[in-house]
């Protein structure tokens, strides 16, 4: 809530004099009623492995993360050009590949990165769209604006907390609300919906059917699949739902087949196709990929996305948007540390201690050394996986990350906080609902917001009203 | 509609239902059970709630004795029994939760609330003043379901399937209860009948709920024909074989219709329904109440069949 000069910022102000006026008895019964809500609407997230609870809430905190709208309107514009870039970059690695023969982005580890789809090289997908939707994560570190964390490209999750959090909120905070004027998010299922339809493919007919792939209940994020699915008003399918005929993609409805132009997929491509990918999986479609080909149905995000959201291949970003676009970035890149790279691998492995480290294929939190929290055993452990496959590997500083206030049993506290906006990307342009997913290190000092390690999240406003400097 | 969804539908309001039910068949079984002895001398209402919920096999099987105890865990509470109250509350929220985006929030929150609750109710002692509370519960929440869904629900082929799977299954468990208890409804035992059989019928009535309603029909004491007449052929009274079959043949009507095509789950449905209409309470009993009953019982399981038949469940 501070910036550098300890003052308070101001786009806090208000909420900072509204927390002086209320009573800490207040928040506690706030915080309180907010954990019954998500738990009786079921926001809820299944933790792998975790035996006692296979549901769990994660913690949502009742302060909201406030950005000023001036502020917003710069991080909007640089995300858009990354998506823009994302989509040119991916049309370009699966098509003729020019990126690679300009030898701006080393071709091995394009070809050699699992999430690479050779199935898809030399395809076009409608539209030359490959990705519809994209969570880009920020990070801002002082007042010197926002850096990108990480590029999610293939099934970005986190909307529905968006969502409801701001439901859960305006319930909860009417007064606080009633001081700020919020940019409201609501909308966004209508607009997630619009990028659908609008990316079927051309021989559909003039009301294309979406449907939203899910590989069903006991997913970790199937309260979002349903909510979304309930949201935009078209059937949460499994892959059992669904069958293909004369390449053509098909539901099982109660009145018989039913043709689908456009599928919302929450699916991994491993298990899209028994047919093209991991015979054993009974979660997709037998013979999808061939309609695919065909160009009846869209994908979305395409096939073959992920490899857009490895670690190794993000540090190329900066080169990909000015190679495509002939412009500058936008968004900074966090340094990072090419493992790969013999200088780098030397300086990462004399800094261990200072730095976080990644493996390029992680998710969630997983897979990773943060190490000044990280014991001498750790440490050691991870230099031999590095020096063992250091390609694997890439490296970031631990920025001084920037806190938000958050709502304390002892009142209110700092926390480490990174931000998620959604970009929707479809024929007809880009949009950034006004927002996005606010994460939140729950643990006093800690950097992981991931939700699988217990991090929480609060509603994110962009508000109207604020200056950006004193008068 | 998605078929699985469909399906999904059909069988949460099964389970909902089922669940009511064996709060109503312990609730009366228990009450029988307070009876001095002097009223009739053999136990057989812990016997009896077993047979009617169907459990009676997998209870037996398992080797238990049959007391108030034994079978109240084993209606109630057990997870191996697969159609214990807290299974059906378990698998009416799984399949809640596979079609969450086809239920109103009303109807997500009874059963969801119910689950959560259910958990505090698992961990609590199983002392009589629980078990009441319980089984209060268990009616609560089928009531708000099945009136979150009436209120909320759009009249559309997913509320219609629901309707079908509801009345399905409270049909199935009235002629349940009919069945067990056919021996204290025939018409001679009221000769040689004692108060046992007085109480008897009472219970089978606030099973169902229906005895200020029996009173209300009849204006009459309690006889053994016209309880059964009341729950088989009375139109007005909710839980009648008769009226439950009303309910399904207009809601599959109205899917029907919807779908532009009626097939042999409409036609088996109205023949049933024609059947119940033509029906005496002298002609039931002229051919037999048990083999009545029997019969229904396997028409009522044919049509489930067929619906799911036809909608490619």
């Amino acid at each position: 809530m501070s910036g550098v000069d300890g003052l308070i910022r101001l786009p806090y102000e208000k909420l900072s004099k509204w927390l002086a006026s209320v009573e800490p008895e207040f928040l506690a019964s706030r915080r309180a009623q907010a954990e019954l809500l998500f738990r009786r609407i079921g926001i809820t997230f299944a933790v792998y492995g975790s035996q006692e609870a296979t549901e769990r809430l994660i913690p949502f905190d009742i302060l909201p993360r406030i950005i000023a709208r001036a502020e917003w309107a710069q991080l909007e514009k640089g995300l858009i050009q990354r998506v823009k870039a994302l989509n040119l970059f991916l049309a370009d690695l699966y098509g003729p590949g020019e990126i690679l023969k300009a030898g701006v982005v080393p071709s091995e580890l394009v070809y050699r990165n699992p999430a690479f789809r050779p199935e898809m090289a030399g395809r076009r997908v409608p539209h030359d769209i490959f990705v519809h939707i994209a969570g880009i994560d920020i990070i801002r570190t002082d007042d010197d604006g926002f850096f990108v964390l990480e590029d999610n490209a293939r099934t970005p999750s986190g909307v529905s907390y968006m969502l409801e959090n701001r439901e859960v909120m305006m319930r909860l905070l009417p007064d606080l609300f009633a001081l700020h004027r919020v940019a409201p998010i609501e909308n966004y299922p209508d607009q997630l919906l619009a990028t659908l339809r609008s990316a079927a493919p051309r021989g559909a007919g003039a009301d294309p059917v979406s449907v939203l792939l899910t590989p069903g209940q006991y997913n970790s994020a199937f309260y979002e699949h349903s909510f979304l699915a309930d949201k935009l008003g078209i059937e949460l399918v499994e892959g059992r739902d669904l069958f293909v005929k004369d390449d053509v993609v098909f539901m099982r409805t109660t009145e018989g087949p039913r043709r689908v132009d456009v599928i919302y997929r929450r699916l991994d491509d491993d298990f899209l196709d028994p047919l093209a990918f991991r015979p054993d999986s009974a979660l997709g479609v037998a013979g999808l990929m061939g309609a695919y080909h065909a160009g009846n149905v869209t994908l979305a995000n395409a096939v073959g996305t992920g490899v857009a959201d490895d670690k190794a291949i993000y540090t190329y970003m900066p080169e990909v948007i000015r190679f495509y676009l002939g412009e500058e970035p936008l968004l900074k890149n966090v340094p990072t540390w090419r493992c790969r790279e013999k200088e780098a691998l030397r300086y990462v492995l004399d800094h261990l201690d200072e730095l976080v480290v990644k493996e390029v294929n992680g998710s969630g939190g997983y897979g990773m050394l943060v190490g000044p929290h990280a014991t001498k055993a750790q440490i050691a452990e991870f230099a031999e996986k590095l020096a063992d496959n250091p390609t694997n590997f890439i490296a970031q500083p631990t920025l001084a990350l920037s806190t938000c206030p958050v709502s304390v049993a002892s009142g209110v506290a700092p926390r480490h906080v990174d931000l998620r906006p959604f970009v929707l990307y479809g024929p007809n342009g880009a949009s950034v609902v006004p927002g996005g997913l606010t994460r939140v290190a729950m643990t006093e000092n800690s950097l992981v917001v991931n939700s699988s390690q217990g991090g929480g999240t609060k509603d994110t406003w962009i508000i109207d009203d604020a200056p950006l400097a004193r008068a | 509609m998605l078929s699985r969804t469909a399906d999904n539908l059909f069988w949460l309001a099964r389970y909902m239902e089922r669940a009511d039910f064996l709060a109503r068949i312990l609730q009366a079984s228990r009450r029988l059970a307070t009876l001095p002895r002097a009223y009739g001398g053999v136990e057989t209402e812990w016997e009896s709630a077993l047979l009617s919920s169907g459990a009676a096999p997998a209870f037996h099987a398992a080797g238990l004795t049959v007391d108030e105890a034994n079978v109240t865990q084993f209606l109630a509470f057990s997870p191996d029994n697969p159609s214990s109250i807290r299974n059906c509350i378990e698998l009416a929220r799984v399949n809640a939760r596979a079609v969450r985006t086809a239920l109103t929030v009303e109807m997500w929150e009874a059963i969801n609330g119910a689950f959560l609750e259910l958990k505090a109710f698992e961990q609590a002692s199983r002392s009589a003043e629980e078990v009441t509370r319980f089984l209060d519960f268990v009616k609560q929440v089928s009531a708000a379901y099945d009136g979150g869904a009436h209120r909320t629900m759009l009249r559309n082929d997913a509320y219609w399937f629901s309707r079908v799977g509801l009345y399905l299954e409270r049909a199935d468990n009235t002629a349940r209860l009919l069945d067990v208890k056919y021996h204290v409804l025939l018409p001679e035992t009221e000769a040689v009948g004692g108060s046992l059989d007085y109480f008897q019928w009472t219970a089978i009535l606030r099973a169902v709920s229906a005895h200020t309603a029996y009173h209300w029909v009849y204006r009459d004491s309690l006889k053994p024909w016209l309880v059964a007449d009341l729950l088989i052929l009375r139109p007005e009274m909710p839980r009648s074989l008769i009226a439950c079959y009303e309910s399904v043949v207009q809601n599959l009507d109205r899917l029907g219709k919807s779908h532009g095509k009626h097939g042999p789950a409409q036609r088996h449905a109205r023949t049933v329904f024609g059947q119940l209409e033509h029906a005496t309470i002298e002609s039931v009993f002229h051919n037999g109440l048990h083999d009545f009953i029997q019969v229904f019982i396997a028409d009522n399981q044919r049509l489930g069949a067929l619906v799911s038949e036809q909608y490619l469940f």
